[in-house]
């Protein structure tokens, strides 16, 4: 049987638009995503705009004195969440590229981005 | 049809708890229902009853327990959000409830639409 | 699919964001400080006109009555509560935030 055609499995994209550190809102949606992550929903994650910074390589976080998650991206497809998007045009605007993230990800165009949000059940912009 | 509510702000410094309430009356008015408010960030401290704005304000969390008692609606704190800024079982509100992300994940999945309101 | 926007645009590019992902027919719902995008004259007035060109615009007249907005763009629909509650029973739900 496929899992996605289960009734009671949703689909629920998990939106990241800030920058790290600065705020709380992208630790605490990375928190939201582990433990929804453990009831076998479909959930994916998309960076727009300064979200994308949450994934940059090198961030070296003691001297903030906040305890820093980066590393936690990586270790999200231990919990079965595999759908990690980016969109194209932040990563571009902030002279970034793939390999400066810590983790293999989807670059995508806005235009499929917005497709996949209307494919969603449920949308959680953090 | 039934739909559930997630508020990420704080009471007062932001317009969202505002918002959420208006909503949710308007939607409850139109016959609809409001499965529960989550509340997840700064949002927790809307159930906090230590709140006590001046007289010529509006109290924003005796606004959501009348909320709660009105309509059977129960307020959901995230227990996690809450430890972290001091809410908890003493400070608790009528109609609020400390839980896990897990009821969050069930508001957001068993309901026909998940409304956020925040910054 | 309904786009909720809450930020002004002058400090904020969160409408800007929303409309590069809303697609074609899905509505634009401003509300909170989201509605002095709508202020008639003011320098995001061909933004509102380019967006209306694929989306309807809807400003929350209560945040618009709140912030002393009477005059508004061209082609926006004004709702109340009870009309964002409409839209939401029409559409899932994207509140940018």
């Amino acid at each position: 049987m496929d899992l996605k055609q289960d009734m009671n499995i949703k689909k629920i994209m998990h939106v990241l638009r800030h920058a790290p550190h600065g705020t709380i809102y992208t630790y605490e949606g990375l928190e939201m995503i582990l433990i929804m992550a453990t009831y076998d929903q479909d959930i994916s994650v998309v960076f727009i705009g300064d979200g994308v910074y949450a994934l940059k390589k090198g961030q070296e976080t003691s001297e903030i004195g906040i305890k820093g998650f980066a590393r936690t991206f990586p270790a999200l497809d231990g919990y079965d969440v595999e759908k990690l998007y980016v969109d194209q045009l932040s990563l571009e605007e902030r002279g970034l590229t793939e390999d400066d993230l810590v983790v293999d990800v989807e670059v995508l165009s806005s235009e499929n981005i917005g497709s996949l949000m209307k494919e969603q059940d449920v949308i959680i912009q953090h | 049809m039934n739909i559930g509510i997630l508020l990420k702000e704080g009471p007062y410094n932001h317009q969202a708890s505002d918002t959420a309430y208006n909503f949710a009356e308007a939607a409850i008015k139109r016959g609809h229902t409001i499965d529960a408010i989550f509340l997840y960030n700064d949002g927790v401290l809307n159930v906090s009853k230590l709140m006590d704005p001046p007289q010529d304000d509006r109290n924003i969390s005796s606004r959501w327990t009348a909320f709660s008692q009105k309509y059977g609606v129960k307020i959901f704190a995230c227990v996690v959000a809450s430890k972290r800024r001091s809410i908890n079982e003493d400070v608790l509100i009528e109609g609020g409830v400390i839980t896990g992300l897990g009821t969050f994940t069930d508001i957001a999945t068993r309901n026909d639409r998940l409304v956020t309101f925040g910054d | 699919m309904l786009h909720t926007v809450n930020k002004s645009p002058f400090g904020n590019d969160t409408l800007e964001t929303c409309i590069r992902f809303a697609l074609p027919g899905d509505p634009i719902l401003l509300i909170e400080d989201g509605v002095y995008a709508v202020q008639a004259g003011n320098r995001f007035a061909s933004m509102i006109e380019a967006i209306l060109q694929k989306n309807p615009v809807f400003a929350l007249q209560p945040d618009l009555n709140a912030r002393g907005i009477s005059e508004i763009a061209n082609g926006v629909t004004t709702v109340d509560y009870e009309g964002f509650v409409k839209l939401v029973e029409q559409h899932q739900v994207n509140s940018w935030l």
